[in-house]
């Protein structure tokens, strides 16, 4: 295990298989997510990563079929046991996806606000800081603040998808999950959003899917390198890129497959 | 090809321009205050109008459509969100076999179900029997209008911890909405115009009248016995009512369109 003795565990995975009706999407994955920094998750497509990543918001089990088998541990809490409801979970749990999905009918403020909403009513004022707050946290406020009312559709690429960071933050979770969420921005917006990596790592514990190797090196803490459907390494970000200990992973990294 | 198409769409335009044409030149001239304003006058007389069918399409085709578009919406939510299964398999076969009866058998099914045992014909029958007739429609345009929202809106409502019923409520119904309510004009606009079904069912009056327990003029009915009766005068005033009919769903559906209108966008 990677964490250091003193690192407040938020959320790890204890021996968690995911299935689509009998087919193993992940296979037996225990890995721990240190709180308050960045973990990557790599691997060729296909290898189930973004399986692995929904299985951490019960996101997962909403596909027909599909089921998980396993704990995932979110501080002491096995977010798969009885009693837990998956939908105020989803509420401690935040996840942006690989395309920018911002609410067509909503307004920038509406969108931000939405997750606020669903969970009980606010006074307006208290709406108003924590949707300023979350959009500053995603780096938008500057841009938007003069629009909040209109649109979110009009907003470019990278910044509906920094919009969508706002929405995720909004509700303030512990655990932010981040799909791919570079996989369809230019390298402008690619970098906006791996600066952010660096500054919500403060607030909360971040889990990033990507194909993008560079990316991984960038923004993550720990890399965990997956491979049909197993966790082949996981470790320290530095270590994984320049001495990994198994020959698949340096194989992968230095390009030589997948 | 490009030649084709066009000549193909000029066609299309070309028809509806006709019928038009046709309507305003034939029906305009009998159009005056009294025409909106009286009842009709016995057989021969001249004067009189179809105020009493005005006021009856408005209550028929209203008290259809407030039986309709609930079920014919709430079931097309229904197989969108909820109907892979078998019961969802179901529903959308019967819904394609009522969408291709003739609509005479539904009056039939009006008048079987409602007249006869209350021993009467009614406006009540005869909303009933077009909402029979739009439910089905509705059931699918909400479908399909409904699958048409990118699933990707239903996973970022869900996983900002959206209950899955608010999540088609308020994200997918809302995004399709513009739709739901076009496919329900459609659907209003189409039984305002039907006949059949009312035949046996409102069966027309040629009284003013507020009733839904008693027998009901619409203007589809009285269109059809003036255009069939052997006067010149009822002929004139069956051009008028067809001409009022129209310009009632056009003004219908206009006003829907800007009350709906999108103020962010949505998916048409």
């Amino acid at each position: 295990m990677v964490a250091s003795a003193n690192t407040r565990l938020r959320l790890e995975t204890v021996r968690l298989t995911a299935l689509f009706g009998g087919l193993r999407a992940v296979h037996d994955v225990s890995l721990l997510f240190p709180a308050h920094t960045v973990t990557a998750i790599i691997g060729p497509s296909g290898c189930g990563k973004s399986t692995l990543l929904r299985c951490l918001n019960r996101m997962h089990e909403l596909t027909p079929g599909a089921s998980v088998v396993g704990e995932v541990l979110l501080d002491d809490l096995n977010i798969y046991g009885p009693g837990v409801n998956p939908v105020e979970l989803r509420r401690r749990i935040g996840m942006v996806f690989q395309r920018p999905t911002p609410f067509p009918t909503m307004s920038i403020y509406d969108n931000v606000a939405t997750g606020l909403k669903v969970n009980g009513k606010r006074p307006r004022r208290e709406l108003d800081d924590a949707v300023g707050r979350a959009l500053q946290q995603a780096a938008l406020w500057d841009e938007v603040k003069d629009r909040l009312h209109t649109s979110a559709l009009a907003l470019s690429g990278g910044q509906q998808q920094r919009l969508c960071i706002a929405r995720a933050v909004a509700p303030e979770p512990e655990i932010l999950l981040l799909d791919e969420p570079t996989a369809s921005l230019d390298p402008a917006g690619t970098q906006r959003i791996e600066e952010l990596c660096h500054l919500l790592k403060r607030l909360y514990t971040i889990v990033i899917v990507t194909h993008n190797m560079q990316q991984a090196a960038r923004v993550s803490d720990y890399t965990a390198f997956m491979y049909l459907g197993r966790l082949i390494e996981v470790g320290r970000t530095e270590e994984i890129f320049t001495k990994p200990k198994v020959e698949q992973t340096e194989a992968y990294i230095t390009g030589r497959f997948g | 090809m490009t030649g084709l198409v066009v000549i193909f769409s000029f066609l299309a335009v070309l028809a509806l321009v006709l019928i038009l044409g046709n309507l305003i030149a034939e029906g305009a001239s009998s159009i005056d205050w009294a025409f909106f304003t009286k009842s009709p006058v016995p057989a021969g007389q001249s004067g009189g109008g179809v105020a009493n069918a005005i006021v009856g399409t408005g209550i028929v085709v209203g008290l259809g459509a407030l039986i309709g578009v609930p079920i014919g919406v709430g079931a097309g939510m229904y197989l969108a969100e909820y109907g892979s299964g078998r019961f969802g398999f179901l529903v959308r076969f019967i819904a394609d076999v009522l969408n291709g009866t003739p609509s005479i058998v539904i009056g039939i099914v009006g008048w079987t179900f409602l007249v006869k045992p209350m021993g009467r014909f009614s406006a009540l029958a005869g909303a009933v029997s077009l909402a029979i007739l739009m439910i089905p429609m509705l059931a699918r345009t909400t479908e399909e209008m409904v699958r048409l929202v990118p699933h990707s809106l239903r996973e970022a409502a869900l996983a900002l911890g959206y209950p899955r019923w608010r999540t088609s409520l308020r994200i997918v119904a809302r995004t399709a909405l513009s739709g739901i309510v076009t496919g329900c004009l459609v659907g209003i606009a189409r039984i305002a115009g039907e006949t059949a079904p009312l035949l046996f069912t409102a069966l027309g009056n040629l009284n003013f009248s507020l009733s839904v327990n008693q027998p009901m003029q619409t203007l589809s009915l009285q269109i059809y016995v003036y255009a069939t009766g052997p006067f010149d005068e009822w002929h004139r005033l069956a051009w008028a009512s067809a001409l009022v009919l129209m310009g009632l769903v056009l003004i219908l559906s206009m006003v829907a369109r800007w009350v709906t209108r999108q103020r962010y966008g949505s998916i048409r």
